[in-house]
């Protein structure tokens, strides 16, 4: 039915999220209500907890730039019309790009490292998400199935690669040597070390900033959603990427060739999955820790849905999800009684109602503007 | 009823406050596994609760989600001024090292992990040592001269305790097989009692009568396909015997509860210490249950050997072999 | 069966705006009991939504219903089935994978056990089909019946829930000749038995042959009710297009030239091994227009297709401009080489509908260096050149930030049409140039064709 009647922009685009948000957050109350604490204090800690001071931003623009990445991915996926849950299989990998270069070329100087380790994060992420790609055009496999057991493929491989290769010897900790170091006081960087915006500031004008692993990649991340904005609807190959994800059969009528479209898809969307290890490999851990992607991949997926796959949205929801994961954090810090496993039961009723429902309540507001406006 | 949460808002602004001046108080930080993971962290969860009510004094507590969470935790502890901040596990020690540096006045701890600064107390166990004496138990008691050891996450200090198990059995009865088998190579070892249970029944379709658990929660499986199966098995860091009776053989003790409870206790009564705090069979810090669960199992010949082990290991005329100092066994 | 004196339907001023297009604006109609009603109009004039409204998918603005003079609410098509009212949907609404009798029982299975609903069903679906000659094998997989059965099906499952009247929206666009007149005959069965049917089509054939009454729609608004017999199709057409209409084209004399198109001797089987263009062989000339007749489904889409690089043949040579295309073409290359080509299906392939008009104004040719260069898609390059094609072609709305979804069926087809000359091709293929677009733009499409004949 083309001619439904349809929202206005700003409705469509600003309104509706904010509504589910806004259900999301009363019946998370209602989950603190039962779990016998008070709602508006929890909402308070949380709220506070990140945005309410220097350190808590920190936090949260460190998360944002993990879902930012992943959210990216997810997005441009969907514009080809192709469904990649494999973000966290991709990141996963593109660890192991990071860390391999950043440990493989340690003698170099970081300029020429650091540079290297974030393409080589993509690059790994981006053969992943490939291979999905090359299984759907060529041999018809789903790419939703194979993205997916390619998620527990990259687990097994990468469990076998950081015990194996990359743990020192009689280290207990499943995680590689660390892939640089920084000394604020001499300005010494080595490897492929992202030093944090704190470190930056030491060393840099002496000033201490709170503690948090939010480090320059947060900027990267902005760059490369313009990046993905501009691929997306100011390059002929975005153009393609577009119109087979609209109408296959138009894209091949115009000499498309959709194969080839979606495996380059499937490599972008990979790529910038991996770009997550650059967050966190090069920028947070500076190492590679077994495991840790953390499920990024997957909020990805939900902040692509709430984003609507344009760039923007992605990074505004990908912060609305950094509030969750810090506030959350806070909250536990100062209600034990709200474990952390709560705090996922409210970070999974956000996803519920801002992804999956989100057109929930769409009918019921049509109505109310189309009566309004007559 | 919005006027009552308004309020309550208001009473959390100033107990936020409030909540500031926790000088003295200690705080501990667990790991991924959660605290009621029925081994490691919830043995150190109950050390806390003990301090807890023994002092009247309460302590922070905070489960970490992910990665970021570690540092965030400690910092979080430090900020506030809690004292000692005691962090489970090895996974820590990166984190724990970087906020100890910037907080020289405060105290820290770490278990099962050794952090170099002179404001950590680092707490390491010789579980070799306690291996060493189950595994004499274990060689005496069984019948078909085979028995097993079965590891959770496949890492140095899994292996430490396999290799201190193998040296026991093999100086009970020189010609018994030890069938060896490690869990997983991630966190989840730890907690799959299912996957325990399979290679508990593998062990013993290959002959094993007696099996010493070391893997955390997967070890309740080890446990009770062993109790199914008619064999024995032994468990770990905290006393299992009761968990199937008359038929758990001991239970390899490996006192983090004391040793998170010591760090609280000397932190409130100014007796803590920086550095490196082994503990071993003389220091109490390992051991074996023996309780009316296993009374029956534990023959006095038994009993005797492993009395006379463990006074020889505390005297130095038997010297255990510790996997971690080379990485290497001398026995299979 | 002389008509009752109420009628069946009356719809008293709808009116129903969507945003900023008034779909319909104040019509009032009344359907007798008992006859067969015809709704014409051009795309986007309204007919669809006058029907939304009386099945209950949308609501009226303002305005009344009435069910044989009762006023009533319809605020879903339940409502609408449960005071008698069935559709019959142009794209039908059948389970492929389940049974006839099954497809016609989905909906109104009454209660958690599907059996004894099947069994009545299959009694009241055997008494159906015979009364109506529709001759309908209740167990037969849907998806393996031909169109024309399914379509039959559809009517079947209206007719099962109760349905009094019948609105059937463009029924003969999927059916064969022969298949159409068996509907007719179906339909006028169901006005004998007192049934009443609305027919919403384009096609004035099919009303001068089967309608009682004929209501004629422009704009949103309804422009007259005439009595079928008392009408032509000239006054139809007229009221239609709201002036007089050119039926027929004066062409001039073809000159031909040298041969641009060869085909020869092609085969195109599908993924079953049929052949479906079998053996084919023509040519066509510069400067000369060449039809390809025959009822729909004998292989003259695939014929499009295989000519313009889509799919390519099993057999056979294809050369254009004296160079072989059969085994290596794609329709970028060819479309490089000079044939441009307005595809059958224009909402689903030649354009996208969710983009707007300008990036659906470049399809096929996006890469193109005027463009944008290297990898770049400049949009305002993009945007001024669908604007001046509007212009030229005479595109409403001419505004090129419109969804192409948006446009009416001629509309969209001047928007392919006006890329797809615009790089002056050597040989333009067009599938079904008249399908799904009305009179007025019909006649501008042939004319358009005879200016390519003349320039070639």
């Amino acid at each position: 039915m083309s001619a439904r009647g349809e929202l206005r922009g700003w409705a469509d685009v600003a309104l509706i999220p904010v509504l589910n948000l806004v259900v999301a957050l009363l019946v998370s109350g209602i989950v603190v209500l039962i779990i016998g604490e008070s709602p508006m204090e929890a909402m308070w800690i949380m709220l506070k907890g990140a945005v309410g001071s220097i350190k808590g931003w920190s936090y949260l623009l460190y998360y944002s730039t993990n879902f930012i990445f992943t959210g990216l991915a997810v997005a441009v996926a969907f514009h080809a019309g192709l469904f990649n849950i494999g973000g966290e299989g991709q990141a996963y990998i593109a660890g192991l790009g990071a860390t391999m270069t950043g440990l493989g070329l340690e003698f170099l100087p970081w300029p020429i490292v650091i540079p290297l380790a974030v393409l080589m994060s993509a690059l790994f992420g981006a053969f992943w998400g490939w291979v999905p790609g090359y299984l759907q055009a060529k041999r018809g496999s789903h790419i939703v199935i194979t993205t997916i057991m390619f998620n527990f493929i990259a687990s097994s491989l990468m469990v076998y690669f950081i015990n194996y290769w990359l743990r020192p010897v009689g280290k207990m900790a499943v995680e590689s040597r660390a892939v640089g170091n920084f000394d604020f006081s001499t300005f010494d960087l080595t490897g492929a070390y992202i030093p944090s915006l704190r470190e930056l500031s030491l060393a840099i004008f002496g000033y201490r900033l709170p503690s948090s692993p939010l480090n320059p990649t947060f900027l990267f991340a902005l760059a490369v959603a313009w990046a993905v904005w501009y691929l997306l609807w100011r390059t002929k190959l975005g153009y393609e990427i577009r119109a087979v994800g609209a109408n296959t059969d138009a894209a091949v009528y115009a000499g498309i060739r959709p194969q080839k479209i979606i495996m380059v898809t499937m490599a972008i969307s990979g790529g910038l999955a991996g770009l997550l290890a650059v967050n966190e490999v090069l920028g947070a851990q500076h190492r590679l820790v077994l495991e840790y992607v953390q499920g990024a991949g997957f909020v990805g997926i939900a902040v692509a849905l709430m984003g609507r796959s344009h760039p923007v949205g992605i990074v505004l929801a990908a912060m609305l999800f950094g509030l969750l994961y810090q506030g959350g954090t806070e909250l536990s810090f100062a209600k034990p009684e709200i474990n952390r496993d709560m705090i996922v039961v409210i970070q999974g009723l956000v996803i519920l109602f801002m992804g999956a429902l989100e057109q929930t309540f769409r009918p019921w507001l049509e109505a109310l503007f189309f009566r309004a406006e007559d | 009823m919005i006027k009552k949460l308004l309020g309550a808002a208001a009473l959390t602004a100033l107990m936020a406050v409030s909540a500031f001046a926790a000088d003295d108080k200690p705080a501990i930080v667990f790991d991924i596994g959660g605290k009621f993971d029925k081994s490691f962290n919830e043995s150190m969860f109950n050390g806390s609760e003990k301090f807890k009510t023994e002092t009247g004094v309460a302590y922070g507590e905070f489960e970490i989600a992910n990665e970021a969470q570690r540092e965030q935790a400690i910092r979080n502890f430090a900020d506030q001024g809690y004292s000692p901040i005691i962090a489970a596990g090895f996974a820590q020690a990166a984190a724990l090292e970087k906020v100890a540096k910037e907080y020289p006045d405060l105290k820290f701890a770490i278990v099962d992990m050794v952090v170099d600064l002179p404001n950590v107390q680092s707490i390491v166990f010789k579980e070799h040592e306690g291996s060493y004496l189950v595994g004499i138990m274990a060689a005496m008691a069984s019948k078909s001269g085979k028995v097993g050891f079965v590891g959770g996450m496949d890492i140095p200090l899994i292996r430490k305790f396999g290799c201190g198990y193998v040296q026991g059995v093999k100086a009970a009865k020189a010609d018994a097989t030890v069938f060896q088998n490690m869990t997983g190579d991630t966190g989840a070892a730890w907690n799959d009692p299912v996957k325990g249970g399979e290679i508990t029944k593998s062990q013993m379709s290959q002959g094993a009568d007696v099996i010493y658990a070391a893997a955390g929660a997967t070890g309740l499986g080890v446990l009770q396909a062993a109790a199914d199966g008619g064999a024995l098995s032994i468990g770990v860091d905290a006393n299992q015997n009761y968990l199937h009776p008359g038929k758990v053989l001991t239970s390899m003790l490996k006192r983090v509860d004391v040793a998170v409870y010591n760090v609280m206790k000397s932190g409130k009564d100014g007796s803590f210490k920086g550095g490196v705090q082994a503990l071993g069979l003389a220091e109490d810090g390992v051991g074996y249950a023996m309780d009316d669960n296993n009374k029956p199992l534990v023959t006095p010949e038994m009993q005797a050997a492993v009395e006379k082990a463990k006074a020889d290991i505390i005297s130095g005329a038997v010297k255990v072999h510790d996997y971690t100092e080379d990485n290497k066994c001398p026995v299979e | 069966m002389t008509p009752s004196t109420t009628p069946a339907i009356e719809l008293i001023g709808i009116d129903k705006r969507f945003g900023p297009v008034h779909a319909n604006k104040d019509v009032t109609l009344t359907i007798r009991q008992g006859s067969i009603h015809g709704i014409i109009g051009e795309n986007g004039a309204g007919k669809s939504t006058l029907m939304s409204i009386l099945f209950g998918f949308y609501q009226a603005d303002k305005g009344e219903i009435r069910v044989k003079g009762q006023p009533l609410k319809i605020r879903s098509s339940s409502d609408a089935i449960a005071h008698g009212i069935g559709m019959v949907h142009q794209h039908f609404m059948l389970v492929d994978t389940f049974t006839v009798l099954e497809n016609v029982v989905l909906g109104a299975e009454g209660g958690a056990l599907i059996g004894p609903a099947l069994a009545k069903a299959r009694e009241t679906l055997t008494h159906l089909s015979q009364d109506y000659e529709m001759d309908v094998d209740p167990d037969a997989i849907v998806g393996e019946l031909p169109v024309g059965l399914q379509q039959r099906v559809e009517i079947l499952k209206a007719l099962f829930k109760g349905a009094e009247t019948l609105i059937l929206d463009e029924p003969t666009g999927v059916l064969t000749p022969d298949e159409a007149d068996h509907l007719f005959r179906i339909l006028g069965q169901l006005r004998d038995q007192g049934k009443t049917v609305i027919l919403i089509t384009h096609k004035l054939r099919e009303i001068m042959a089967i309608t009682d009454h004929v209501t004629v729609m422009r704009r949103g608004e309804l422009v007259a009710t005439f009595e079928t017999k008392k009408t032509n199709v000239e006054e139809l057409a007229e009221a239609m297009v709201g002036r007089r209409v050119l039926l027929h084209v004066d062409k001039s004399p073809a000159k031909p030239g040298v041969v641009v198109l060869d085909v020869k001797n092609v085969t195109w089987k599908d993924k079953k091994g049929i052949a479906r263009v079998d053996n084919v062989s023509f040519n066509v000339r510069a400067g000369e227009i060449v039809g390809i007749a025959g009822v729909s489904g004998n292989g003259q889409s695939e014929l499009l297709d295989v000519i313009a690089g889509i799919t390519r043949p099993a057999s056979g040579e294809i050369i254009f401009e004296g160079k072989s295309i059969g085994q290596l073409a794609d329709p970028r290359h060819l479309r490089e080489e000079g044939l441009a080509h307005v595809p059958e299906d224009r909402q689903h392939r030649g354009l996208i509908s969710s983009f707007d008009a300008s990036e659906s104004g470049i399809l096929g040719w996006h890469y193109d260096e005027s463009l944008g260069h290297g990898f770049r898609l400049d949009r305002d390059k993009v945007v001024a050149r669908c604007t001046k094609e509007m212009a030229e072609f005479d595109v409403r709305p001419g505004n090129p930030l419109l969804k192409s979804s948006k446009f009416s069926g001629g509309n969209q087809q001047k928007i392919i049409l006006a890329r797809e000359i615009a790089r002056d091709p050597d040989l333009l293929i067009v599938g079904q140039p008249t399908r799904g677009v009305e009179a007025n733009e019909r006649e501008l499409g042939l004319r358009m064709a005879g200016v390519m004949r003349e320039a070639a």
